[in-house]
This record gives C-alpha cells, sequence and structure tokens, in this order.
C-alpha cells in the first residue's frame, strides 16, 4: 500500500501542473472557438519560445523574468505571423487544408529547430529553493508556473469579458457576420485572437522552461495532451478546458504514482476514448451555441 | 440620403438584384415588398456591404459606398438589423448592446445611446444581464433593433422585423418601430406583412424576381387592386 502523503503529493502536484495544461489549453481553445481552425503547431510555437527563454538566459545571462517577458512577445508575434502567413491565405477553404497547413508547419518547425540548435535538451537550470509542508515536498520551479498561470487566465478572463475587443471576440466566435455589422473587421478580430493566443504559448514556454528542458521534438510531448484537454473540455468551450486540464493532470499524476510514469499517460488516453463515447460533446455535455 | 443606381448583385452563378435602383429622403420611412425569394434581404445585405453589387453605385450622404466592406459602411451611419435578428445568443443583454457601440465615435457616446434604448424597450432594461438567447422571439428582435441604434446610425435597415412572431407580438413591433421613427431615425423596411408595413411607411417598392415592378406612396400602393389581392389579402 502507498502511503497517504504520497498520494496527497500527487494530488497536489497534479493541480499544479494542470493549471500551465490550462494555459496551454485555453490558448488553443480561443484560437479554436474564434478562427473555427485548430493549430496543431500550437505546441511547437512554445518550444520555439522555449529556445528564446533559454538562449537570453544562459548565454546573455538575462533573468528568467525579463526572458519570460520576451517570451511572451515572441508568442504574440509568431501567432501574428502563423495567422497572416498560414492560415489568411487558405482561411476561405475546406477546413480539412487548414488542418493540413498547421500540421506542416509542425513538422516544419521540428525540423528547423533541429537543423539550428540539433536534438540536444537544453535547459535552463534554475536553482530555486523547495518548500516542505507536513511532510509534503512542494518545489517553486512548480508553485511558480502554477500561481503565473492562474493569474494569466484570470487576466484572460477579465479581457474576454470586460473589454470591447474581448466580448467581441466571444460575439465573432458565435456570428461573425453580425459582429461585422456592429463595426468590427474580423480580420482585426482573428489577428488579436491570434495574437493573444499566442502571447499564452509564449508564457507557457517560460512557465515549462522552469521544470523541462526544450529539445526540437518539445511539441510531441505536450501538443497530444493539450490538443486531448480541448476536446474533452468540448472544442471552443474556455470553462470546459479549464475543467478537463486538471482531469487529465490528476489522472496523470495519481497514476504515475500508483503505478507509472508511463501508465499515468496510459490511463489519461484510455480515460479520453472512453469518454469520447460516453460524452462526445465535452465533460460539460455540449455547450456550444 | 440613400441612393441605389442599377445594382446588379447575387451570389455565385446565381443573380438575384437586376438593376434595381431606389432612393430613401431623409426622416422618411420607406418599404420594400415583395414575395419570398425576391431579391429583399440581398438588396440589405448588398446596403450594408454583406454582399458587394456586381454593376452600379450605392451612394449615402453623397459618398460612395459600393464595394466597401460591413464594418466600414456601418461607421457612415447605415445600421442593419438582419434578417433572424442574429443577435449573440450567448452574450447577456447588456453585452449585446455594448457590441451594438463597438465603433470608437458609438463607445464615446455609450450612455447616452443606452439610456435611449432602454428607454424605448424597457424590457430590455429589466433582463439586462440576462443571456440574449433566452429572450422571446419579440424581447430578441428588441434586442437586435436596440443594438442597431448604439451605433448612432441615421439610416436603420430591418430585414423582415416581424419574422416569426406571434400576430399580438406583431402589432407591437410595427407600434415600437413607429416610435423609433419619431426619434428621427430614417428606415428602410423590408416586409411580409404588407398590410401592418403599409401602415407605417411613406413610400414603398415591389421587388418581384429581382426586378422593381412598382413604386409608389404607400397609401396609394394599397389601393392597388393587384397588390391588395396578392400581398394585403384583402
Amino acid at each position: 500500500m502507498i502511503d497517504p502523503i504520497f498520494l496527497l503529493e500527487a494530488a497536489i502536484n497534479g493541480v499544479l501542473l494542470g493549471g500551465v495544461l490550462a494555459l496551454l489549453a485555453l490558448g488553443l481553445n480561443l484560437i479554436f472557438g474564434v478562427i473555427d481552425i485548430v493549430w496543431i503547431a500550437y505546441v511547437d510555437l512554445v518550444m520555439l519560445c522555449m529556445y528564446a527563454v533559454y538562449f537570453l538566459v544562459t548565454v546573455y545571462g538575462w533573468p528568467l523574468a525579463v526572458a519570460g517577458v520576451v517570451s511572451i512577445a515572441c508568442g504574440a508575434l509568431l501567432g501574428l505571423a502563423v495567422h497572416l502567413l498560414v492560415i489568411t491565405p487558405i482561411l476561405a477553404t475546406p477546413p480539412v487544408n487548414q488542418l493540413l497547413a498547421t500540421g506542416g508547419l509542425l513538422f516544419f518547425l521540428q525540423s528547423f529547430a533541429t537543423f539550428l540548435w540539433s536534438t540536444d535538451h537544453k535547459s535552463v537550470r534554475l536553482a530555486l529553493p523547495s518548500f516542505e509542508i507536513a511532510g509534503i515536498f512542494l518545489p517553486s520551479t512548480r508553485l511558480i508556473p502554477f500561481a503565473i498561470s492562474i493569474l494569466a487566465m484570470l487576466g484572460l478572463y477579465v479581457f474576454l469579458t470586460r473589454t470591447y475587443m474581448g466580448t467581441a471576440i466571444r460575439a465573432v466566435s458565435q456570428d461573425r457576420e453580425a459582429m461585422a455589422l456592429m463595426g468590427a473587421s474580423p480580420q482585426r478580430v482573428y489577428l488579436v485572437t491570434s495574437a493573444v493566443g499566442g502571447a499564452m504559448a509564449g508564457l507557457a514556454a517560460a512557465l515549462l522552461s522552469m521544470q523541462y528542458s526544450v529539445h526540437p521534438f518539445f511539441g510531441a510531448q505536450f501538443g497530444p495532451l493539450t490538443f486531448m484537454i480541448c476536446v474533452l473540455g468540448g472544442l471552443g468551450n474556455m470553462v470546459g478546458a479549464f475543467v478537463a486540464s486538471f482531469v487529465m493532470s490528476e489522472i496523470i499524476s495519481m497514476g504515475g504514482v500508483i503505478m507509472s510514469t508511463e501508465m499515468g499517460y496510459v490511463i489519461a488516453f484510455v480515460v479520453f476514448i472512453v469518454m469520447m463515447f460516453a460524452r462526445p460533446g465535452g465533460i460539460l455535455g455540449a455547450r456550444r451555441e | 440620403m440613400l441612393e441605389l443606381r442599377a445594382v446588379t448583385a447575387g451570389y455565385g452563378q446565381f443573380t438575384a438584384l437586376w438593376d434595381v435602383s431606389l432612393r430613401v429622403e431623409a426622416g422618411e420611412a420607406v418599404a420594400v415588398v415583395g414575395p419570398n425569394g425576391a431579391g429583399k434581404t440581398t438588396l440589405m445585405r448588398v446596403i450594408s456591404g454583406l454582399v458587394r453589387p456586381r454593376t452600379g453605385e450605392l451612394i449615402f450622404e453623397g459618398t460612395r459606398l459600393s464595394g466597401r466592406p460591413a464594418h466600414e459602411i456601418v461607421a457612415h451611419g447605415i445600421a442593419h438589423v438582419p434578417e433572424g435578428r442574429r443577435i449573440f445568443p450567448a452574450l447577456t443583454v447588456a453585452e449585446n448592446l455594448k457590441m451594438g457601440a463597438f465603433l470608437p465615435g458609438a463607445r464615446r457616446a455609450f450612455a447616452e445611446s443606452l439610456a435611449r434604448v432602454f428607454g424605448l424597450f424597457p424590457v430590455l432594461a429589466d433582463r439586462r444581464h440576462q443571456r440574449a438567447g433566452s429572450l422571446s422571439g419579440g424581447e430578441q428582435q428588441m434586442l437586435a433593433v436596440g443594438r442597431a441604434l448604439m451605433s448612432q446610425p441615421r439610416l436603420i435597415l430591418l430585414d423582415e422585423p416581424s419574422m416569426g412572431l406571434a400576430p399580438v407580438m406583431v402589432l407591437r413591433l410595427f407600434d415600437l418601430i413607429r416610435r423609433v421613427r419619431e426619434e428621427g431615425y430614417t428606415i428602410l423596411v423590408v416586409e411580409q406583412n404588407v398590410r401592418q408595413v403599409l401602415k407605417l411607411v411613406d413610400r414603398a417598392y415591389l421587388l418581384e424576381v429581382g426586378r422593381i415592378k412598382i413604386e409608389g406612396r404607400a397609401d396609394e400602393l394599397s389601393e392597388q387592386d393587384f397588390i391588395r389581392k396578392a400581398y394585403v389579402g384583402l
């Protein structure tokens, strides 16, 4: 029998991981909800931003916080570039083209990163303290990303509910043409959405750099998981994606302690497949309108 | 105020409007009536920029607007209340009205416009925190009109405002449109409910298979035999 303290620690670690996963899932889901396109290469943008953080911190000696701000800006610019260069030319064509194009982008970015930086794992190697509370081990490399992710998602919530542009983004996801009649250029709303989604990828990159090393195939590590969370939560459903992030991270974390790390992922994928049959509209049901 | 000169428009191979010319003077209420599929909705969509005319000109207050996109045309003072209302169902009533005031100029006058809309449609003030999708059909139509007024338009395009409403609600809605008119807005309305709409407007055009068949004063048109037989049902 496993010591309950380990289970509790795994549960807490699951929550901490869920925060960063939710940030990624909300970014991907925001773009899908508004533009109706899944950016298959979303986590590969995170990978590029992680390289930016790595070089700024280890080669140029910048503080991680400053490198993180640069990473957010990089992500926003990459988001704009993806929309302008990849999505805009094929926006009016059947959806399969957009899947193929963003999928192609994924392979391009992986190969390009391998060409430039080799397949070596690169890490910023931080020396941050850990806390121990009642026998539970809490590293700041997980606490800080969790706290910042939650703050960022609160910021996103305020943006989407309180500002004109944020509300317009939600309105476009319901009726693009009606929003044009209100005076909002669809392309402008798409660009803002892509930049916000990209900035979230940039922030996630800075936060993930604290725990993970970067390599050209980093996207393969988190991409399928992020996509799965979005589908599980109901594509385009922000609340659903938020909840699904914590469900998946708990399964992975608890399964990892009870059995093995690999089995944690196996169980998570099995749960995903079963849920797709049980609730194809996502865990919160078909709430999209 | 608004002038269409020999506008031809359609979708793909299909031509919905042939050589349509039409005028609306400032302060007027004008109706376009006609059977299903006559091109009435296409006409409205051409004016608001959702459909690009193939040939012909669209002039509003001396500015040539043909071929400009919808989000630019609304900034010139034309608000389109589309067919089927097209409110944002998952947003609240207040958020829908806020989106009506999306343009920078309209944002500055937000409080003033909101007070005017709530004055015209008090039910929207009562339901401002409700999701728009939960409103009744009549309330949704009021919201669609209110949302259009938030952009501070001078010309309002109403596409089938009575569609899908109960008969009692239709009469109330026409009363409300009359009040909107009295506030000084110019109105161009497309309607199937010919008898009611001819009581509301000054002039009307009869559109059939994409062409203007007749135009004239509303009281004269409602006297004409074939209109009475075909559309008024008397």
